[in-house]
């Protein structure tokens, strides 16, 4: 169990130490643990995005602390939140020290510059392997360097999913006043969906 | 002190449970409770933080959190702060995820739960494409942004790697082209 606990913590320091650009940006860390240690699949971390999305606080948090949670219990959500927020706390008392040197050193924001669509381009890479996860009967990864394509045995593509995805695509982004709504909306829609439809196949 | 400490524990956490989206959703909230309300920071001070909180590493609004804290009661103001705003997620996940736990092998919640990540998906491409549109500004942003999305898709390497080196490849870019002119 105290293994389990220090591992959690180191986990989510480094997640808190190398994710920049709030709780998106913490996505790609989420699931190389979930790989590297086998506590939880691409599926289970989903399905915490969801939650996180639609329940209050920051989603980087809500994360933590779900996957904590999910691993080894109230200790382990506790211990996963400290340990995201720890390197923050440290950074932002150090920076906080020096606030003006900070934002104009010219350094920092040369870094930035190559750190910010580095941070983006991990997000899609993530993204790519959950969208082959949940539309199609292909999967990426592997214990090797170099990640394998595999298939499950499923339908190579999942069309009623991709139907509801683009729906939902058009919804969020076309369609006035209904794209303002909160994600809270659009995932109770999709559940009401999921449900009517079998989504699961259950 | 300890009385200060309390209070900035108490209304982080009265923000977290409110706030909903989490990083940008906040700022109007933080804005009403420590500008308006509580007078702890200027309008200014708190557009300041919030950069700084963009560009360190970790969750933007804990990195807010702290700034606000340590600039009322010091070092653990900023830890009483950020303890506050992550203590309603503890209690709110910790209750959800137990239900959903217990009651995962039930046909209609894994019905449900198949939806939902098309959703998640969605929401997820989006929130992507908006980021890439304050990231991805020039050729050499979007060369970076494309080797970082097939390096990682194709090798099984840490993400830490892809922020070191990317990085560093911001300075010696911005370098090169400092020299060059």
């Amino acid at each position: 169990m105290i293994g389990v606990l220090l591992r959690l913590y180191w986990e989510f320091f480094k997640t808190g130490l190398f994710a920049v650009g709030g709780g998106l940006a913490t996505l790609p860390f989420l699931k190389n643990i979930g790989e590297t240690t086998g506590w939880y699949s691409y599926g289970d971390l989903m399905n915490m995005l969801a939650v996180s999305e639609s329940t209050p606080g920051p989603i980087g948090i809500n994360m933590a602390t779900y996957v904590g949670f999910t691993v080894a219990g109230v200790p382990g959500a506790v211990i996963a939140t400290l340990g995201e927020v720890t390197p923050s706390i440290a950074i932002v008392l150090i920076v906080a020290a020096f606030l003006k040197s900070f934002r104009e050193n010219p350094c920092v924001e040369r870094a930035f510059y190559g750190l910010r669509p580095a941070s983006t381009g991990l997000i899609g890479a993530a993204c790519t392997g959950v969208f082959l996860e949940v539309f199609t009967g292909v999967r990426l990864g592997g214990d090797g360097f170099v990640n394998r394509v595999s298939l499950t045995g499923e339908p190579l593509i999942l069309w009623p999913r991709l139907a509801l995805g683009a729906v939902l695509l058009a919804l969020t982004n076309a369609v006035p006043r209904v794209r303002d709504l909160h994600p809270a909306a659009f995932i109770a829609l999709s559940a009401a969906v999921g449900i009517l439809f079998a989504f699961g196949g259950a | 002190m300890s009385r200060e400490l309390w209070t900035l524990f108490v209304t982080f956490a009265k923000m977290g449970a409110i706030t909903f989206g989490g990083g940008m959703a906040m700022l109007p909230i933080l804005q009403r409770e420590i500008v308006y309300l509580r007078h702890w920071a200027t309008e200014e001070e708190l557009i300041d933080y919030y950069a700084i909180g963009q560009c360190t590493p970790g969750i933007i609004a804990i990195n807010t959190s702290t700034f606000i804290g340590q600039k009322r009661a010091g070092i653990l103001g900023g830890i009483a702060a950020t303890l506050g705003m992550v203590f309603p997620s503890l209690v709110i996940i910790s209750l959800v995820a137990g239900l959903i736990t217990n009651f995962a092998d039930l046909p209609v919640v894994r019905n449900a739960f198949a939806g939902i990540q098309v959703c998640v998906c969605v929401l997820i491409f989006n929130a992507t494409l908006k980021l890439m549109k304050k990231s991805v500004i020039d050729h050499r942003t979007v060369l970076i942004f494309a080797l970082v999305l097939a390096g990682s898709v194709v090798f099984n390497l840490s993400p830490v790697w892809f922020v070191l080196l990317s990085g560093a490849a911001g300075v010696v870019l911005k370098n090169l082209e400092a020299r060059g002119t």
